[in-house]
């Protein structure tokens, strides 16, 4: 039952960041690339009646987390406070920024909007990578210091930073150089799946010069992977044992590839929607190698006092697990009918669409 | 430890009633709204459409503020409230995950189709999409209300021996006596607030002279809906929800009506009077002997308890807050209910439109809806308390153990600030809407 659920958590977390993701990194190409405030009406009209839903995907599964692993709710939004609402904050920020630039006609108040939501996108991308580090990277799960834990269960508390910037040091920070890497990953990732939805979904101006950003971003998202990847047994000391375990796993990464590799060929694709899929394959395949390589797992701890805390230890009843099944059952079958109606509504390019501002 | 629940219950109680500001009117307005189109499918008046038009920009910008200021409450569970969040996530975070799944999917998916989609959907799919965005919101307020319900009378539950609090009864959280009644009262209280929103709107544009074919429609479907939903609001589902706190939580009962000392042969109703905490009395009492009881129990002579007969320990935290949250609830309650009659005698004596006092008077009431369903909210929290969970979690054991006071004080600062900022754009905004008016499509 605990596994059922947590793969419904990784799931609908995957899907949240593939689609609030291109939403994301729009709002990034919004804030580099368009210059025009014809191609900034534009990308925001691309993701004008998505957005909101998407968003629902990041409440859904912190509901499902919520039910499914209290503990681990609990223990990590304690532990990660201050994040966690500049993250709320960031969404506020955002939000707003999309839904008032519309609203009056002044080139000062759309400038203000438009910067804040081009820059709470790009810090929603950083800190969402910075997330993903801090739960591969651990924390010192009950604040041991000299072998003593000093808080009950597995409470803990993180800083933003600590002096050293270190993923290695005693006590750790939210920031440090390894999650740090994470995030300017996922800000690259993020921004060329953006650019792949905007090509894919408008007939903006800057498509062809975004076709060139994201061929060269490719480049460096690939360095920073290779990278990521050799020093994280620094983090992990046997970070690909699950796969040597299990070879089946060895799909996920192999998705990942599949979609960096394929987009390199960005500049001969032949229809506009096929960089979007590959950008959401490297999404899909890095996110789940990545959860994989420390299932089971969920939030691993830094000392030898308190356990970590995985899919076991930080769930709710069995009787409170199988209930769920059955609603939630009915309950993503009638999402997937949503979106179907809402994706064939406004399917085409959005610019094509007789839709108006509301 | 004090100073760090003190910002905890500062920074929640800031934050969702700043947050329920908005989805009180979106539930009442989404019916409103799905009221104007029907009329527009049935009777082909465009002015019906175009008025459902001028609701869904006002909707839309309500809607857009209840998510953003939405989401900051599921989080905060898990970042101020871990111990509770720990211990009882397992069943109300059952009834807090089905209202995403069930009811922000519908929602936020036709809403988009609802705000944009008029050309592209035709107007019979284009009301369809607007009454599942009406369903959508309803059924959050309903799993809202069931999370709530379990919080003042947990039911269906077994304690681990680790102290955790697991579902054993799904059904049980569903058929708790305490859902129905909650959610109906909650319901009609947000229909007040939509109907005196659309009636108030109505009467600023016949008191303007401006839009008055719109200003005659939206207070007359202001004033009726206005009218149904004040008495509904008291009578059965505000009567029913009390009756369940004099029956399931005595305390909190005795604490909101100010019965410091139980009187033999029936309970007087305090009309008026200011708690005395030192003294456990009424100031300026002004009270109607025995009503109380009747009201209560349909028997004149029936005791209802005083808070002398309880342990301090489960007095309610906060006796005078509870008491005057109650009070000013019911006297604005009242008020609505005879504005209403009111008006609605002037409606079928076809003056309503030219009388003055009532138009400027439905205008300034706007606010008040959004005082009475606030502090409704606030006398049913405020009664739990000591308790998060009633009888067996207290509010003290809830709280994260590792964040401290500085960090809290720190974030609901920066929550009053961002708000306040969200505030004052949500008053230029609307009002600018409003003083714009609807706008007149001749074809469609």
């Amino acid at each position: 039952m605990e596994i059922f659920w947590y793969i419904v958590l990784m799931v609908m977390l995957t899907v949240y960041i593939i689609l609030d993701g291109y939403d994301f990194g729009a709002g990034i190409v919004h804030l580099f690339f368009a210059k025009k405030d014809k191609d900034k009406k534009v990308i925001t009209k691309s993701i004008g009646p998505f957005w909101d839903a998407n968003e629902v995907w990041l409440i859904a599964a912190g509901g499902i987390l919520f039910f499914a692993f209290p503990t681990l709710y609990a223990v990590a939004f304690s532990g990660f406070y201050l994040p966690l609402i500049m993250i709320l904050w960031l969404l506020i920020f955002r939000a707003i920024g999309l839904e008032l630039r519309g609203q009056i006609k002044n080139t000062i108040w759309e400038a203000i909007w438009d910067k804040a939501f081009g820059i709470s996108s790009l810090l929603l991308a950083l800190f969402f990578g910075v997330a993903l580090g801090n739960v591969v990277r651990g924390v010192n799960l009950g604040m041991v210091s000299e072998g003593v834990a000093a808080n009950e269960g597995h409470y803990f508390f993180l800083p933003l930073w600590n002096s050293t910037f270190s993923p290695q040091a005693e006590h750790l920070g939210v920031i440090d150089w390894f999650t740090l890497l994470l995030g300017v990953i996922s800000v690259i990732i993020l921004l060329i799946h953006g650019a792949n939805w905007i090509i894919f979904k408008t007939n903006s101006s800057i498509n062809e010069k975004l076709k060139k950003v994201v061929f060269r971003l490719n480049f460096v998202l690939l360095a920073l992977v290779i990278t990521s990847l050799s020093i994280w047994d620094r983090i992990e000391a046997l970070p690909f044992h699950n796969f040597m375990d299990h070879p089946w796993l060895f799909i996920f990464p192999s998705i990942a590839i599949i979609g960096l590799l394929g987009l390199f060929k960005i500049k001969s694709f032949k229809k506009d929607g096929t960089g979007f899929i590959f950008s959401s394959l490297f999404l899909f395949g890095g996110l789940t190698t990545t959860v994989a390589s420390i299932f089971p797992k969920v939030l691993p701890s830094t000392n030898d006092v308190v356990s970590s805390l995985t899919i076991y230890n930080s769930s709710t009843g069995e009787y409170g697990l199988s209930v769920g099944v059955y609603w939630f059952i009915i309950a993503i079958i009638l999402v997937a009918i949503y979106m179907f109606v809402q994706y064939r509504v406004f399917s085409g390019k959005m610019d094509d669409n007789s839709y108006g501002e509301h | 430890m004090e100073d760090m629940i003190f910002y905890d219950r500062m920074q929640f109680a800031f934050t969702i009633t700043f947050h329920y500001i908005f989805p009180q009117l979106t539930m009442g307005l989404s019916l409103m709204i799905v009221y104007f189109k029907w009329k527009f499918l049935r009777t082909k008046l465009v002015q019906y459409n175009d008025a459902a038009k001028f609701w869904m920009k006002i909707f839309a910008l309500n809607f857009a503020m209840g998510v953003v200021t939405g989401i900051p409450m599921e989080f905060q569970f898990g970042t101020n409230w871990a111990k509770f969040s720990e211990l009882t996530g397992g069943i109300i975070g059952q009834t807090l995950a089905m209202e995403g799944m069930f009811s922000f999917f519908l929602e936020s998916s036709f809403l988009g189709l609802f705000l944009f989609g008029e050309k592209l959907l035709g107007q019979r799919l284009h009301f369809l999409t607007g009454l599942l965005v009406f369903l959508g919101s309803w059924a959050s307020g309903f799993l809202i209300i069931a999370t709530h319900s379990w919080m003042q009378h947990p039911v269906g539950y077994e304690i681990l021996e680790n102290g955790k609090y697991v579902l054993k009864n799904f059904g049980a959280l569903f058929s708790n006596p305490w859902l129905i009644p909650s959610f109906l009262h909650n319901q009609m209280g947000s229909v007040i607030t939509s109907s005196f929103v659309v009636a108030g709107v109505g009467a600023f544009y016949l008191l303007n002279n401006k839009h008055s074919q719109f200003g005659k429609l939206f207070v007359k479907t202001g004033v009726v809906f206005g009218l149904v939903s004040s008495i509904l609001v008291a009578f059965p589902t505000g009567d029913w929800t009390a009756k369940n706190v004099a029956k399931y939580q005595p305390a909190a009962f005795a604490g909101m009506e100010g019965i410091f000392e139980t009187e033999k042969g029936g309970a007087e109703i305090v009309l008026i009077g200011q708690p005395d905490m030192e003294n456990k009395k009424l100031d300026n009492k002004i009270a109607v002997p025995n009503v109380l009881s009747f009201l209560t129990y349909q028997n004149w002579t029936q005791e209802v308890k005083g808070l002398n007969e309880f342990d301090e320990s489960l007095h309610p935290t906060n006796v005078p807050g509870l008491y005057y949250a109650y009070h000013i609830m019911v006297g604005l309650g009242t008020i609505f209910i005879g504005l209403m009659v009111i008006a609605t005698i002037q409606l079928f004596r076809k003056k309503l439109y030219k009388t003055k006092w009532i138009l400027w008077t439905l205008l300034f009431m706007i606010p008040f809806p959004y005082i009475a369903n606030t502090t409704g909210w606030y006398t049913a929290e405020l009664g739990r308390q000591p308790w998060l969970v009633y009888d067996l979690l207290r509010t003290v054991d809830g709280v994260s153990p590792t964040v401290s006071s500085g960090n809290t004080l720190f974030t609901l600062l920066g929550f009053i600030g961002l708000y306040f900022m969200l505030g004052l754009l949500f008053l230029l905004l609307a009002g600018k809407i409003i003083n714009k008016g609807p706008e007149t499509e001749k074809t469609v």
